[in-house]
């Protein structure tokens, strides 16, 4: 198949950058997303130009590094998945594909397409974490948890911190992300004792990192390749707002 | 340990403590709307009822004022706490926005919420003027007492919907209201933490439904005035 | 067994019983009290469950650690694609397991090229690991009592795999990564991101620090410390095209491998029995199923060749040749992966692979479904199901899938003795990147169990044997060594961009992996590793002739990363065929086509194994080859004998 892209060209991260136009011809439909780009990167080298660079690794959908905004949407329409496990076979002979970086003003653009995240690591740093040191750990059975509690805990661990949350959200909010982290560790016994720490410190780090904040549009759920729930950003205000008022109580 | 002030003002400067702010005095702006409305239809029960129940009210000052003053605490705390929160919004979108901008299922209404509450707030601004502080009209004058003496409501209802330009405003304000609430109501719910996996269906249907009720209860007022349904 | 000795440094394998050798060792190991831990500084390259666990650890126990990687975040470090569990002798299924029965397992289906001690330590400390995660919030999968619920997987009888779903290795990475976040936030780890490793810096005989690129700015820098531990992974992306994230690479282990550390075993490469198969040229990597679908799934072939064409619904029963099912009647489709993997090989070679190019065999969830019910198989495995249909368009609830081994893990590494520390003083070794656990062949859910024991509960406790002989800080940054290594790692860089020829990086990493998977594969023999051993010094040459790497060094330059990664493969290439050549033997993911039973083995004839499996040569190959780089690059081989005293050696039988 043959198609022509818009991509986001941009030398660095303090260089101004456009969309440039590039043709994809003779695209396999069987071929990822990435392949795609693999293939047209291929002609721009050997043709002489620098390829265009964009963050990619494990390419079955489960490290979070590769992040495109395909036609306005973090990950492409297809839902459920990431940019990896996007197929070609989803598109149509002709068309026209933009390809934008992730957008955020906490997420600045280092090259092309490649966008620095790292203010999600600086959020887990803040509390997303139960603390248990090495070698201090009861029997794993000694704790029995629910199996409801324990499955629900798996959807939200299930995030892969790609930020394809935020770069869908209209206000770039990272509460989904947020949300699922303190779910996750909350609904086990062993996230409690830090449980009220953990929601205050998390929510205080997504402000300083000037992520928006929600305004229950949903689209972070529905571009969320682990299809993580917006009901976990609900279970945040609601442990956000008791933490708060016990901090001020208390 | 943070003090308890200090605790409050960061609660207040977090994004979702501002959030908790605007869904709280969202719920007790519905609350008025439902008060204000009850107390509107009883136009449909004639002059007297209306009226008296208009004196009932202002026979109160002290509650009435402590009333105004919540609602006024409410519609302040969320316009200026939602002022504030657009701006944050706009700062993390950053400056250079999607070439190629697309939404996969926000709903128009969630979208426009700033506008749909600007103009809300332009309509309650003019609807204040007109019948509670009657400006540019003689509703205080002496033509607006009934026989009993009291305020007449009924006829400063009547008279002031019989002019197309201000029913046709208040019906197309009423419209933005409810498109507001189509979003704000449920929105309100996911804020505080309110919802489950099987009440979720549930709150965004009461939210349509109470768009929906407040809708056609305000708006059948002036539709029943220039229909001459409802007259003196 | 006198006449063997071993060339390699001493293995400090402890002495006594093998069932306190551990807890001795530890007994008998130095300790650095807490307030002189702090004076340590430790280098962790690798963030993955190794090193991500090492560094979260050691800087609890006080050290001051950096930690570095390549990728952008820690948390994406390729562990996180680990799909199927991690195995630890817990026995909570009372189904009769033990170490003793891990230990076992790990030793046999390593095809007894392991090292005994290290393993049984392995499988002791296997149940801590699951103890510290639950701890730490891993959502592992329960049971409705809330207990702990187990799977059983490939060269095992008992089920003791602990699983997350279809994303184990996910959910364990979270776990070590949230430890270490915790830890940077506490300020104990420096962590480095979207850094990448050039060379090791040995000083005085002695691993005292390393050279890295920032790979936004481009800045080359060194980092000096009192030791370097490596995690960073396998080599299998040599292939090309692996199951590996598209960023693994030798790198690390390369230079240190240049710098004088033994390289062990790198023929012992494991084929992965169920990815996705191939479907063009344009591929740029393989995808795993996980080996926890052939818990339910079965995998078949037409009996007849004229059958493959023919859509599977059409091949009626008596015409499916469950081939592992048929050949292992005790394991089926359990059967070990080096097995699986030769045994699709076979059915494919001999003309009966389905899909395109032949290359697949079918694994088949009709049976599974129609006796459990869809809704149970997509509870099970629905996220995979979904997977397949994504990366496919075929549904695998209404045809089978279609699979086929791709390379996956590799058991080679660099040498270690029983502390991890590789024969130059200071440099430790943890996870997939050294060679100590698995021998041949690795079993399935062993790999996270190793990385997090490695990184966990070995070498914090094995590091003050090295430490605590050390003067802390004695080495800085500024040491000539340093700076020579610089000005290497700097010129090559140049030379990379300095080629200035037509070709793309990846044009001759497609060509390399090409030529491996064919000669050094799923299947080996003399004359195709020779043929190798001719080829790939052409591709080197042809590399730094018609390379074109863009850009410059001063900038995120992928196709520079690329081009230092594929340099290093190609050379690595070369010991990855000479070790192949020089075994003269077949063991688990070694298969040398010389050396496989026939029916005139009496093996064969008394039904104990089948024709054509692996053929060890104990007597002759029972060693670990550790391969020295010479002088002029020669390769040259030490041998670790390897004493058995706790497991018989026999030949492998899943039957």
């Amino acid at each position: 198949m043959n198609l022509t892209l818009k991509v986001w060209r941009q030398g660095g991260p303090n260089h101004k950058g456009k969309i440039e136009t590039y043709p994809a011809e003779d695209i396999p439909e069987e071929a990822s997303f990435l392949e795609m780009l693999d293939i047209v990167n291929e002609r721009i080298i050997t043709d002489g130009g620098e390829p265009i660079a964009f963050d990619h690794d494990c390419r079955e959908g489960i490290c979070g590094a590769c992040s495109l905004t395909i036609n306005g949407v973090p990950h492409g329409r297809e839902s459920a998945i990431t940019t990896c496990q996007l197929h070609m076979r989803k598109f149509r002979d002709g068309d026209t594909i933009w390809v934008e970086p992730f957008r955020a003003r906490a997420f600045p653009v280092l090259r092309d397409l490649v966008v620095d995240r790292s203010a999600f690591d600086r959020i887990i740093e803040a509390g997303g974490y139960i603390s248990a040191r090495t070698g201090s750990a009861v029997d794993a059975n000694a704790t029995p948890v629910p199996k409801a509690d324990a499955d629900e805990a798996f959807e939200a661990a299930a995030c892969i911190g790609c930020g394809a949350c935020v770069a869908a959200c209209k206000n770039a909010s990272a509460m989904l992300f947020v949300s699922a982290k303190v779910k996750h560790l909350g609904n086990f016994p062993q996230g409690q004792p830090e449980a009220k720490r953990r929601v205050l410190a998390m929510v205080r780090q997504m402000d300083e990192e000037g992520f928006g904040n929600c305004t229950n549009q949903y689209e972070c759920e529905a571009v969320c390749p682990k299809e993580i729930t917006a009901e976990f950003i609900a279970d945040l205000n609601r442990g956000y707002a008791k933490a708060s008022l016990e901090e001020t109580l208390g | 340990m943070p003090s308890a002030a200090s605790s409050i003002v960061s609660f207040y400067r977090s994004s979702i403590g501002k959030k908790l702010v605007v869904a709280i005095t969202g719920l007790g702006l519905v609350a008025f709307l439902f008060g204000h409305m009850a107390g509107n239809l009883k136009v449909y029960a004639g002059p007297d009822k209306i009226n008296s129940y208009a004196a009932w009210l202002h026979s109160m000052p002290a509650l009435l004022w402590a009333a105004r003053l919540g609602l006024l605490a409410c519609f302040f705390g969320h316009i200026v706490t939602t002022v504030l929160l657009v701006k944050q919004n706009r700062a993390a979108r950053g400056e250079v926005g999607y070439a190629y901008n697309a939404t996969v299922q926000a709903s128009r209404a969630s979208r426009t919420m700033i506008w749909s509450g600007i103009i809300i707030l332009c309509f309650v601004i003019y609807h204040l003027m007109h019948y509670t502080m009657c400006i540019g009209n003689e509703y205080e004058s002496a033509s607006y007492i009934d026989a009993a003496g009291r305020h007449d409501v009924y006829k400063m209802l009547v008279d002031g919907f019989s002019w197309f330009p201000a029913s046709a405003f208040y019906i197309v304000s009423m419209a933005l209201l409810c498109w507001h609430l189509s979003h704000g109501f449920a929105s309100c719910f996911q804020t505080l933490g309110l919802r489950g996996e099987r009440s979720w269906p549930l709150i965004k249907a009461a939210g349509y439904g109470v768009a929906a009720v407040i809708f056609i209860g305000n708006c059948s007022i002036p539709i029943s005035i220039m229909a001459g349904w409802v007259s003196y | 067994m006198s006449e063997r000795v071993s060339d390699t440094p001493d293995a400090r394998i402890p002495e006594g019983p093998i069932e306190s050798k551990w807890s001795r060792h530890k007994r008998e190991s130095k300790l650095i009290n807490p307030t002189n831990r702090r004076k340590y500084e430790v280098i962790v390259v690798g963030s993955g469950l190794a090193g991500g666990s090492a560094a979260a650890t050691l800087s609890e126990l006080g050290y001051r650690v950096k930690c570095f990687c390549y990728q952008d975040s820690p948390r994406r470090a390729h562990s996180i694609a680990a799909q199927g569990g991690t195995n630890a002798a817990k026995n909570y299924q009372n189904d009769g397991d033990s170490v003793y029965r891990l230990f076992y397992d790990t030793v046999k289906g390593g095809d007894f090229r392991s090292r005994e001690a290290n393993v049984y330590r392995l499988a002791e400390v296997s149940a801590n690991i699951i103890d510290q995660c639950v701890a730490q919030g891993v959502p592992f999968a329960r049971e409705y009592g809330g207990l702990l619920d187990n799977r059983s997987f490939g060269g095992a009888q008992v089920k003791r795999t602990f699983y997350a779903r279809g994303q184990t290795g996910q959910q364990l990475l979270l776990g070590a990564y949230q430890a270490l976040q915790k830890e940077i936030a506490a300020g104990g780890v420096e962590m480095f991101p979207r850094t990448e490793m050039l060379d090791l810096v040995v000083v005085d005989g002695h691993a005292k620090g390393i050279v890295v690129r920032d790979m936004v700015s481009g800045e080359i820098s060194s980092h000096a410390a009192d030791c370097v531990i490596l995690a960073t992974g396998g080599y299998g992306n040599a292939f090309f095209l692996s199951t590996n994230a598209k960023g693994c690479n030798v790198m690390a282990a390369y230079r240190a491998h240049k710098r004088g550390a033994y390289f062990a075993n790198p023929c012992y490469t494991q084929i992965h029995p169920t990815c996705i198969p191939v479907s063009g040229d344009y591929q740029s990597k393989l995808t795993l199923m996980s080996e926890s679908l052939r818990n339910d799934g079965r995998i078949w072939v037409p009996k007849n060749k004229g059958d493959v064409g023919k859509p599977a619904a059409q091949i009626p029963e008596g015409d499916r040749d469950y081939y592992l099912e048929r050949k292992y009647p005790s394991f089926g489709n359990l059967a070990p992966r080096d097995i699986a993997s030769r045994s699709a090989k076979e059915a494919c070679d001999d003309g009966r692979g389905v899909g395109p190019g032949g290359l697949g065999v079918y694994l088949d969830f009709a049976d599974a479904i129609g006796r459990l019910g869809k809704d149970t198989i997509s509870a099970r495995y629905g996220n995979l199901f979904q997977m397949y249909e994504k990366i496919t368009g075929e549904d695998p609830y209404t045809q089978p899938m279609r699979i086929y081994p791709a390379v996956h893990y590799t058991m080679g590494g660099l040498w270690v003795d029983y502390n991890l520390m590789s024969n130059v003083p200071g440099l430790h070794v943890l996870g997939e990147a050294n060679f100590s656990d698995h021998g041949a062949n690795r079993l399935g859910a062993s790999a996270l169990m190793q990385g997090l024991a490695d990184g966990y509960f070995v070498i914090p406790a094995t590091l003050p044997n090295y430490l605590a002989d050390q003067k802390p800080g004695s080495v800085a940054a500024d040491a000539p060594e340093f700076k020579a290594a610089e000005d290497e790692a700097r010129e090559r860089v140049a030379k990379l961009l300095g080629v200035g020829g037509t070709r793309s990086v990846d044009s001759f990493h497609r060509e390399l992996g090409l030529l491996v998977w064919d000669k050094c594969g799923m299947a080996r023999n003399d004359a195709g590793l020779k043929e190798a051993l001719e080829k790939i010094p052409e591709i080197r040459e042809s590399f730094w002739k018609e390379v074109r790497v863009p850009g410059s060094g001063e900038q995120l330059n992928q196709e520079l990363e690329k081009a230092g990664r594929v340099a290093d493969f190609i050379d690595f290439a070369e010991l990855l065929c000479r070790d192949a050549l020089h075994r003269e033997e077949s063991c688990g993911g070694h298969f040398r086509e010389e050396y496989q039973f026939t029916e005139d083995d009496p093996e064969v004839s008394s039904g104990y194994t089948n024709e054509g499996e692996a053929k060890r040569r104990d007597d002759d190959y029972a060693y670990v080859a550790a391969w020295e780089h010479g002088a002029g690059g020669e390769p040259v081989l030490h041998k670790e004998w390897l004493e058995f005293e706790d497991v018989k050696l026999a030949t492998r039988s899943y039957k």
